[in-house]
């Protein structure tokens, strides 16, 4: 721990304002609160609205994992850990059951997460409409009247044009009735992750100075005409190579000799211990 | 005529002006603008009613304040002062121009469909021809893309698309198909008023009488109201049931089309008249 | 191996920094921060403004410290910024005041405390000069200092803007004092339309590069402005706090160098003219800068079709540390959000198969 400066970084009354934003997101939920992003020593656009969510909640008790695209290991997750471990003293983990703040990047992880725990997504674009509307002035009049119109005319273009709702990731979500959101950068394999959840979900974007949540048990739909379901990436038939998972979302990689495809867990913790388990 | 019926829309003192006029205005208007305060009034006191199942032709030159007055009560903009109100919002109690932004747009969604002269104002030219006119199905509550298909199958072949290119883009099609397109638009939640502003303007008379034969089919088939602007008297000869003629933001003379066009009593409707024929 | 691959980030990350170090380390040279501070002034000037932080040592180190990276520098000031409490407020600066080493007009030949040219490349031949790394630079700093000796010293008295005249004559409109408290956009998401506080303080930070593009666009067509510099001064300005207890009281903190421009565009007043002010101040002496923020804010005020007349697509994509973060970002691994991608493309294909 580096001494120099204040425990987590930031001064204690940016981390209040911080978590005051946080309180009025938790009460409403998937609306999207501004606030006084503060600059970080990571990259903006690599994750400081999520850091700095976990900056101003850490506190000398918590356990903090920290994901990128599923793996502990990625180099953006190593080195917002080791940047966190500079100015705190609290203990890391790689177990998603035993971490108490959890920050990702692009994943949910697959164990299901439990009412103590607190999951900490990066978001780069908070607004779900920006692909329909790039003015922000336009859009907040959107959230605001509930002329959702447009992101349902996209989700039907795309089937007149490939009879496929083709959105990949960043698919929008209905929370509570009410405020369409961005899930972030997750697979639409981990939307249904976010309904009803036992967990608090934060969504930090610190470029975009927004914060939003979904509280415990918050209904979050993911936008679909009533007779086109909404599909999930599918990966029938596929096995992970190495802990035989059928049921987790998976990398495709490439032999680098022979070329030949095969799949592991994008949850480099879950696929271990599905390992562990099955070597007891 | 009408005398018995509820009209579906009935417009009262409509005014836009630009600029905070003065207690003169009226004395000095020089065409449409005033030479004290230099306000220009481009919808002058303007009132009438639109009856179910009419259509009534509005015409006049460029300049005489036909599109103000469309665009006003498509909420394009707000008029200065004056009330809108329809048979179909509030029992025609409430001045649409006062109505919630939701409101508004359940308006312009279920109860008004307009043309736009230019059909970069009505279409999204990036979105298939199928999306155009689904956005008014899915504003209008619908989540169901079986019944939307099926819909806008249904309207576009009323005006005559090929349901094989309902996937193209309107910025592919000619400027007779994009009108159709328009037109299929306005008419995906039955609406009870279909604005038409200019809507053969700069297209070919073949193109136009095609687009002029199907305003009529469509007058036929739904008993829909229709309030057609327009600069060309052929146009309002051969559709309209009642005429208004506007010249420098102000109703100069209004009737009968047949009784206007064979007995103009106004000196500008007369010179109208006689340059058509 | 991957760059992330499935395990491995730790050990790569450190490889990677010693790497960097090696670059870093260059020569057995070493470049002092006193000689950055001062050898570098504008380089340190510029990194200043787009940080918005003053202080030249801070900046000299930060850009040792990233092999003169400019972004890399204005992301560690900006991230150290984050660490210190903010007490103060600094009163209003009124920089009739300023101590001036340079004012131009280029509008008037004749200005009410006349023009002072000071120091500019502007009338320098722009030829390479191979002969200054010969150069012993305490001979030449000496050579420098018995040059100034000889010269006569002349006060230069502050004097008011070349616009307070205009304005007198009516040409330019008054407003009245506004002692409106600025938003403050370090602590508070923008929000459109925007304050002109909101909007100074963002082109005052924004990116050199981008705020001169933009300003270039508008002047070559794709805008409405075509300015005469009214006024660029360049000197001191003294900042003061007020007395934490006492009000009326105020304490000097020290002074700042800035570069003030106000640009003058005629603009329609019914059916006469007059003269509208856009207003640019920057950090040091950054000139181009300061013109370049007054044209855009004249554009923001007109509005209009054009990318530099529209506020939201100005003052959203000007910050450096906002620009060259979410570039940067696109290098990390999107492995997950690609499969998705992937999955889509070929469900879409599936059928015509």
């Amino acid at each position: 721990m580096n001494n120099n400066y204040n425990y987590a970084f930031l001064d204690e009354g940016s981390k209040r304002e911080i978590r005051r934003s946080v309180l009025k997101a938790v009460a409403i939920p998937g609306y999207q609160v501004p606030f006084g992003s503060r600059e970080l020593p990571i990259g903006r656009g690599w994750g400081t609205g999520g850091l700095q969510l976990t900056l101003s909640l850490i506190g000398p008790d918590d356990i903090l994992k920290v994901i990128d695209q599923g793996s502990d290991e990625s180099v953006n997750a190593v080195n917002i850990k080791k940047f966190v471990g500079l100015c705190t003293d609290i203990k890391t983990t790689k177990n998603t059951r035993e971490a108490t703040i959890i920050q990702t990047r692009h994943r949910i992880p697959e164990v299901p997460l439990r009412s103590n725990q607190i999951l900490i997504f990066q978001v780069p674009i908070p607004e779900p409409l920006r692909v329909v509307e790039p003015r922000e002035e336009i859009t907040k009049k959107m959230h605001a009247e509930k002329d959702y119109s447009p992101i349902w005319l996209q989700l039907y273009e795309s089937l007149v044009k490939y009879k496929k709702v083709t959105i990949p990731t960043e698919y929008p979500c209905m929370v509570e009735g009410r405020y369409v959101m961005n899930p972030s950068p997750i697979p639409k394999f981990d939307n249904p992750k976010l309904n009803k959840a036992d967990c608090l979900y934060l969504f930090g974007a610190g470029r975009e100075k927004k914060i939003y949540a979904i509280p415990p048990y918050t209904e979050v739909i993911s936008l679909a005409f009533d007779d086109v379901p909404f599909e999930r990436e599918s990966f029938a038939g596929k096995i992970c190579c190495l802990c035989g998972s059928k049921n987790t979302y998976l990398d495709e990689m490439f032999d680098a000799q022979t070329g030949e495809k095969f799949y592991q867990c994008s949850d480099t913790s879950y696929c271990q211990e599905v390992r562990q388990n099955v070597s007891k | 005529m009408y005398l018995n019926e509820i009209p579906e829309l009935t417009i009262k003192n409509l005014t836009v002006r630009y600029g905070d006029g003065c207690p003169d205005c009226q004395n000095n208007l020089e065409k449409n603008r005033c030479t004290v305060c230099e306000t220009i009034w481009a919808a002058n006191d303007i009132s009438f009613d639109v009856y179910p199942g009419e259509v009534l032709g509005i015409v006049g030159e460029s300049g005489s304040g036909k599109s103000t007055l469309m665009r006003s009560l498509y909420f394009d903009f707000f008029p200065t002062f004056g009330t809108a109100t329809l048979k179909n919002f509030k029992d025609g109690e409430a001045n649409i121009w006062d109505a919630s932004v939701a409101e508004q747009r359940m308006i312009k969604n279920t109860i008004m469909g307009m043309v736009y002269q230019n059909p970069i104002l009505g279409l999204r030219m990036d979105y298939s021809a199928a999306s155009n006119i689904a956005e008014k199905i899915i504003a209008a509550g619908s989540r169901n893309a079986f019944q939307m298909n099926a819909r806008v199958t249904e309207l576009l072949e009323a005006v005559e698309i090929p349901t094989s290119r309902m996937s193209e883009p309107p910025k592919n099609f000619s400027g007779g198909m994009q009108q159709r397109v328009q037109i299929s638009k306005a008419l995906a939640n039955n609406p009870a008023i279909l604005l038409l502003d200019e809507v053969t303007t700069g297209l070919d008379l073949s193109v136009q009488a095609r687009v002029l034969d199907l305003i009529r089919k469509i007058k036929a088939k739904h008993g829909i109201s229709i309030l057609l602007v327009s600069h060309d008297l052929a146009v309002i000869r051969m559709l309209a049931d009642r005429t208004i003629v506007m010249l420098d933001g102000k109703i100069v003379e209004s009737g009968l089309t047949d009784q206007i066009l064979e007995d103009p009593q106004h000196a500008y409707t007369q010179q109208l008249v006689h340059s058509l024929i | 191996m991957a760059y992330v691959a499935v395990s491995g980030g730790e050990e790569a990350i450190e490889e990677s920094i010693k790497l960097l170090d090696y670059y870093k380390s260059g020569t057995v040279k070493d470049i002092e921060i006193e000689a950055i501070e001062n050898k570098l002034s504008l380089l340190v000037d510029r990194v200043m403004s787009e940080a918005g932080l003053y202080s030249k040592t801070y900046a000299a180190l930060a850009l040792k410290q990233c092999e003169g990276s400019i972004e890399e520098a204005v992301f560690l000031l900006r991230a150290y910024r984050s660490t210190l409490v903010r007490n103060y407020y600094t009163n209003t600066v009124n920089t009739d005041d300023m101590r001036v080493v340079r004012r131009i007009s280029a509008a008037f030949k004749d200005i009410v405390g006349g023009q002072i040219l000071g120091a500019s490349y502007d009338y320098t031949h722009r030829l390479i000069n191979f002969d200054i790394d010969k150069q012993d630079p305490k001979e030449l700093q000496k050579e420098v200092e018995e040059k100034l000796a000889s010269q006569k010293l002349e006060e230069i008295l502050p004097c008011p803007r070349v616009s307070s005249e205009l304005k007198k004559e009516g040409l330019i409109d008054s407003f009245p004092q506004n002692d409106e408290s600025p938003h403050d956009v370090t602590v508070n998401m923008l929000e459109f339309p925007a304050g002109r506080s909101a909007r100074l303080q963002t082109l005052s930070r924004a990116d050199t590069g981008f705020i001169s593009g933009l300003a270039y666009s508008s002047l070559r067509g794709f805008g409405q402005v075509h300015p005469t510099v009214g006024e660029l001064r360049q000197g001191y300005v003294e900042l003061y706090v007020s007395h934490p207890l006492n009000e009326d009281e105020s304490i000097y903190i020290g002074e700042i160098m800035i570069t003030e421009v106000e640009c003058f565009n005629t603009t329609d007043d019914k059916d006469q003219l007059k003269l509208a002010v856009g207003y640019g101040a920057v950090f040091g002496r950054n000139e181009t800068k300061a013109i370049a923020m007054s044209v855009i804010d004249r554009e923001l005020e007109n509005g209009g079709p054009y990318p530099s007349q529209n506020e939201e697509f100005v003052l959203t994509h000007g910050d450096s540390l906002e620009m060259n973060g979410f570039i940067s970002h696109l290098k990390l691994p999107h492995y997950v959000t690609f499969q998705s991608k992937l999955d889509s493309v070929r469900k879409t294909r599936e059928g015509n198969q």
